[in-house]
């Protein structure tokens, strides 16, 4: 409730008699959840063809991109030299990669979206009004259900791949990696919510959509393909500065790849960086609303 | 409808009739002036489209490396292949139409449709002059963060082509333009039968994406083996992105450029016939209603 403006709840007070305490309101956020969840699917089923339609063009869209790389691994066996990125290596990478964008785009996509048109509208102010977290209101009021057909695609692509790697991964690496995709989703929210929330500032931000498509265009790859005078530093801007090189990387690396001792700094930065962008976002949100000023009539 | 447009067009001839060119050339100044008023977002729009690319030269130097720095995949070297993946922005600029099949759909749908067919003013070829301003002022403000990309890029490409080559490569061009339009206008007036369109146009963007040779030089799938290479080299797809750029690289020439230049004009003609027929049947089968 701290994203609330001032002013506003200054206003509120007005109206409150004074010796009667305001009760305190808790909702139960998840029960809130499960109900926009559900609302969006009744949403979804009354255009049932339209939810079909959805969820094939996005599969074939998959099978596409899939063919694609199944293609480039007719002229070569890994990608990268000796960078243990084999075609079934780079099949789970690529389910991770999948796991994480379906989740984005069925949760957070279409409400980071409405945001900034929330704010360019004055709409925000309905959220704002609201007892309940604005941050979480705004960033999951809406679920993309045809969004997670890929989901399971993924789910199948990363069964086919795992069992044909030339070492199955322990139960370690299984228990961790659903971990290190929800670290993977949180920084990607992150990035997405934060720059929704410039549109406080901005009024309008198309460009920094594309922005964030471009950036986020740089986790699909593994991160050993960035080398050199131009390579070198992007690697490290994008695993430090804007660690979307972890997002898919970590987890991709966890399953894939036998453990090794030096793949335990980057597990750990992994978690720091997920927990740095959340912290971060929510920063920018809070002052983003603090400057906030209704453009409603 | 169509009763209603030819007796518009009866009593339009009554009336002091203007130079045609003069409204055409007068439609194209006030288009380019339109797009003019977003020229900041268009050029920094455009720079950033070269990010995906560089990743794509990251993709394939590790590819490379992979397989061995001074080998050939498809017949291209690495150098080739960044040149490739450069060249095809180019044939994108040219025959990508953004929004012009989902714009017709639109009108049709709300009825906008309308003012086309009661004033003298022809649909296709308004689009046609408004898609040309878009691309005279996307060429004029993208030549900077272009000319910046293949500068910087410039070590990837082996020189200049001959003068043929570069004739028949500025020819594919201007043909991708037009198959581009032609066919993306079809689309759209598909909304006469059809109110939504964007299944249909998300398939077509699905297509173009891979079987235009936007995502890989098309000479890869002829040693995937079956009927791969045989469809895409069939199907007009091939045109948008790869032709072009395959000719600037001097990998089709002879009597092969002579013959894909031919089929070009082909399909640049049969989309021109198209589009006007699927315009012709879609006016007659339409009924506007209400103001």
């Amino acid at each position: 409730m701290g994203a609330k403006p001032q002013a506003m709840i200054d206003q509120n007070r007005q109206h409150e008699p004074e010796t009667v305490p305001a009760p305190a309101v808790h909702p139960s956020y998840l029960r809130v959840f499960m109900t926009f969840a559900h609302n969006s699917l009744v949403r979804d089923m009354t255009f049932r063809s339209n939810f079909l339609i959805e969820c094939v063009t996005s599969l074939s869209w998959m099978g596409l991109n899939l063919g694609y790389y199944l293609l480039i691994f007719r002229f070569t066996d890994s990608i990268g030299e000796e960078s243990g990125w084999g075609e079934f290596q780079y099949f789970v990478f690529l389910a991770t990669t999948l796991f994480v964008n379906s989740i984005v785009q069925a949760l957070f996509m279409p409400n980071c979206e409405e945001f900034s048109e929330l704010i360019r509208t004055g709409g925000l102010d309905f959220a704002l009004l609201k007892p309940i977290d604005t941050q979480f209101l705004v960033s999951l009021h809406k679920i993309n259900w045809s969004a997670l057909a890929n989901f399971f695609f993924a789910l199948g692509l990363l069964g086919y791949s795992v069992v044909r790697l030339p070492e199955l991964p322990g139960v370690a690496q299984v228990l961790l990696y659903p971990g290190y995709v929800a670290c993977g989703v949180a920084i990607m929210y992150s990035l997405m919510i934060t720059l929704a929330a410039t549109s406080v500032w901005l009024g309008r931000n198309q460009s920094l959509y594309n922005f964030w498509f471009y950036i986020t265009n740089f986790s699909r790859y593994p991160m050993e393909i960035y080398r050199g005078p131009i390579g070198g530093p992007l690697q490290w801007v994008f695993t430090f500065i804007v660690p979307v090189l972890i997002v898919v990387n970590v987890p991709a690396r966890l399953m894939a790849k036998p453990l090794e001792a030096q793949s335990w700094p980057l597990a750990v930065f992994g978690l720091a960086a997920a927990a740095g962008s959340l912290w971060f976002s929510r920063w920018i949100f809070t002052t983003a609303m603090g400057s906030y000023r209704s453009a409603s009539s | 409808m169509a009763d209603f447009h030819s007796s518009m067009h009866g009593s339009a001839a009554a009336l002091p009739r203007r130079n045609p060119l003069h409204t055409w050339w007068t439609i194209l100044r006030i288009s380019i002036e339109e797009r003019l008023i977003y020229r900041g977002d268009f050029a920094l729009g455009t720079l950033m489209r070269f990010l995906p690319l560089l990743t794509q030269i990251f993709l394939w130097a590790a590819i490379y490396q992979a397989v061995h720095p001074r080998e050939t995949i498809a017949g291209y070297s690495y150098h080739e292949m960044v040149a490739y993946y450069l060249l095809t922005q180019i044939s994108r600029a040219f025959s990508s139409m953004p929004n012009l099949a989902s714009q017709i759909a639109l009108q049709i749908r709300n009825g906008e449709i309308k003012k086309y067919l009661i004033q003298p003013v022809d649909l296709i070829g308004f689009m046609f002059l408004m898609r040309v301003a878009h691309k005279l002022v996307y060429y004029v403000v993208a030549f900077a963060p272009f000319a910046l990309v293949f500068f910087l890029c410039r070590d990837f490409f082996s020189g200049w082509p001959d003068a043929t080559t570069m004739a028949a490569y500025l020819a594919s061009l201007v043909m991708a333009f037009l198959i581009g339009y032609f066919l993306e206008a079809t689309l759209g007036l598909v909304g006469f039968w059809f109110l939504e369109v964007s299944s249909l146009l998300f398939i077509y963007m699905l297509f173009t994406f891979f079987f235009s040779g936007h995502m890989f030089p098309l000479d890869m799938l002829e040693e995937l083996g079956g009927p791969w290479a045989t469809i895409v080299r069939v199907i007009p797809l091939q045109y948008l992105a790869y032709f072009p750029a395959a000719v600037f690289l001097g990998k089709i020439q002879g009597a092969d450029l002579a013959w894909g230049l031919a089929m070009q004009l082909f399909w640049v003609l049969f989309f021109i016939g198209l589009c006007r027929l699927t315009y012709y049947l879609g006016v007659r089968r339409y009924s506007g209603y209400g103001g």
